[in-house]
């Protein structure tokens, strides 16, 4: 007798990048050619440029440089469907030890007071090690490991990871989508649930997010799909306590990001028909307080062969700041804030609600 | 003009109600926006109650604007489905409740 329960969906495969499927996305230009064209170019949204012209904020200008986020490589063991870096396993972009040592160069005279570690997975960068432990010594504040916890499990080589971040007394922040696993797997992958919670109570065992704990452990949750994150703090709420009741977790505070319309996202937004509410959706919560503290406003951002760029964003759109000062070997801070932040559609993304930033809410 | 009745792009229009009466239409966003703050109640059982009703008084733009605003909030399919029911079994229990009136009528017309 055929069962009348629906039949268990196959395991999705693994994705690819943008990039390895030769997707037209893959190619900046058009990418920025969508993000300017179409409801934008036609009037029926305003540009961004001209929004915050409304309130003197064009052209956006740097304040002081605090945080600088690198990013060491876009190669990654995970897919997710949301990336704006388009990461993967078959990505093989990574930073070397020489553009490595430019920075560290960098990291020793600058005037930022964090240091901001991202990917792909930053761990899978073969000098990964090297360079945190030789970044610690430049005894910067706040330096900040984006991990995506599941590099953690996924490879023997990698389980002594919360020993090492602790060790080099680095802060730990990391993705986690949502407190069930139904979500959490839908948008990352299958398992990844299940590997980011054992990570997560590995970390908690080495007092990493603990109450009153110096071992930082941030959380960043971002909407798996087509809609704005809700309120942080209501999130948090709902995520600790869930976290706690379920598997005894802990962590200190959760960032509530926005997807912003580039890469992975602006794919899944334009396959799914849902680019146009979508960008309705961001423009119609254009919060002009969040416009002054936007990241890029006191972030350098730094590629894997270490050109400049105003965020991670612009980044993944190859747009190079607009300085005289465009790599790292040349860098010069003083020369590098003297310059107009470069803009498009997928700003909207920052200044939407109560603004978004690596750092969480802005506003 | 359109050929359907609903539209979902009208939804991004609702606001536009207020530019033909200014006064009423700003008093009831005002209103609208207050009655789901944080209060006695959280912002995320408001939203659930929303979903409830919309489903309720069959409005699809209140359906698509609460499901979305549920994914917002993290509130899951199951919690939404939930939702949905209570409303559902309200709806149906309302109808069925109505069958004391039938009886009562049956019974007094009946020798």
């Amino acid at each position: 007798m055929e069962s009348i329960l629906p039949k268990k969906k196959a395991k999705k495969p693994m994705q690819k990048s943008l990039k390895a499927r030769d997707n037209e996305l893959a190619v900046t230009n058009r990418q920025l050619e969508i993000l300017d064209g179409g409801i934008f170019a036609d009037g029926e949204l305003p540009y961004f440029k001209d929004k915050i012209a409304e309130i003197g904020h064009f052209p956006l200008r740097p304040k002081k440089l605090e945080i600088l986020q690198i990013n060491v490589g876009y190669m990654c063991n995970q897919v997710c469907e949301h990336c704006h870096v388009d990461a993967g396993p078959d990505r093989k972009e990574i930073m070397t030890r020489e553009t490595m040592k430019q920075c560290l160069e960098v990291i020793k005279n600058t005037g930022a007071h964090t240091l901001d570690l991202t990917g792909g997975a930053p761990e899978m960068n073969p000098d990964f090690e090297w360079f945190v432990e030789e970044a610690a010594k430049a005894g910067i504040k706040d330096f900040i490991v984006r991990s995506n916890l599941t590099i953690i499990r996924a490879n023997k080589k990698y389980h002594h990871l919360p020993d090492f971040f602790k060790k080099h007394n680095v802060h730990v922040i990391s993705s986690m989508p949502h407190y069930t696993r139904g979500k959490t797997d839908k948008q990352r992958g299958d398992g990844v649930f299940d590997k980011s919670i054992k990570a997560l109570q590995e970390l908690n065992a080495r007092g990493y997010g603990m109450p009153g704990s110096d071992l930082r452990l941030d959380l960043v949750y971002n909407p798996s799909g087509a809609y704005l994150p809700g309120d942080q703090m209501a999130l948090e709420k709902d995520f600790k306590k869930a976290l706690d009741e379920d598997f005894g977790i802990q962590f200190h505070n959760l960032f509530a990001i926005t997807n912003l319309p580039i890469a992975r996202f602006l794919d899944y937004l334009i396959a799914s028909e849902n680019y146009e509410d979508y960008m309705y959706a961001l423009v119609e919560a254009y919060n002009p307080a969040a416009v002054g503290n936007v990241m890029c406003t006191n972030t350098i951002s730094i590629s894997w062969d270490g050109w400049l760029y105003d965020c991670d964003f612009n980044q993944m759109l190859d747009l190079k700041v607009a300085s005289k000062v465009k790599h790292i070997s040349e860098y010069n801070e003083d020369v590098l804030n003297d310059r107009n932040i470069i803009i498009s559609q997928h700003c909207y993304g920052c200044t939407a609600g109560a603004g978004s930033s690596c750092q969480g809410t802005v506003a | 003009m359109a050929n359907s009745y609903y539209d979902p792009a009208d939804l991004r229009k609702f606001g536009k109600i207020t530019e033909w009466s200014e006064e009423l239409g700003t008093k009831f966003f005002d209103y609208y926006g207050k009655v789901f703050e944080e209060g006695a109640l959280s912002a995320r059982e408001k939203s659930l109650i929303a979903l409830a009703v919309s489903h309720v008084v069959k409005c699809p733009y209140c359906i698509d604007a609460y499901t979305k605003d549920g994914l917002q909030k993290g509130i899951t399919k199951e919690e939404m489905m939930e939702a949905v029911h209570a409303g559902a079994a309200i709806e149906s229990g309302a109808t069925l409740v109505h069958g004391v009136q039938m009886m009562n009528k049956y019974n007094k017309l009946s020798m």
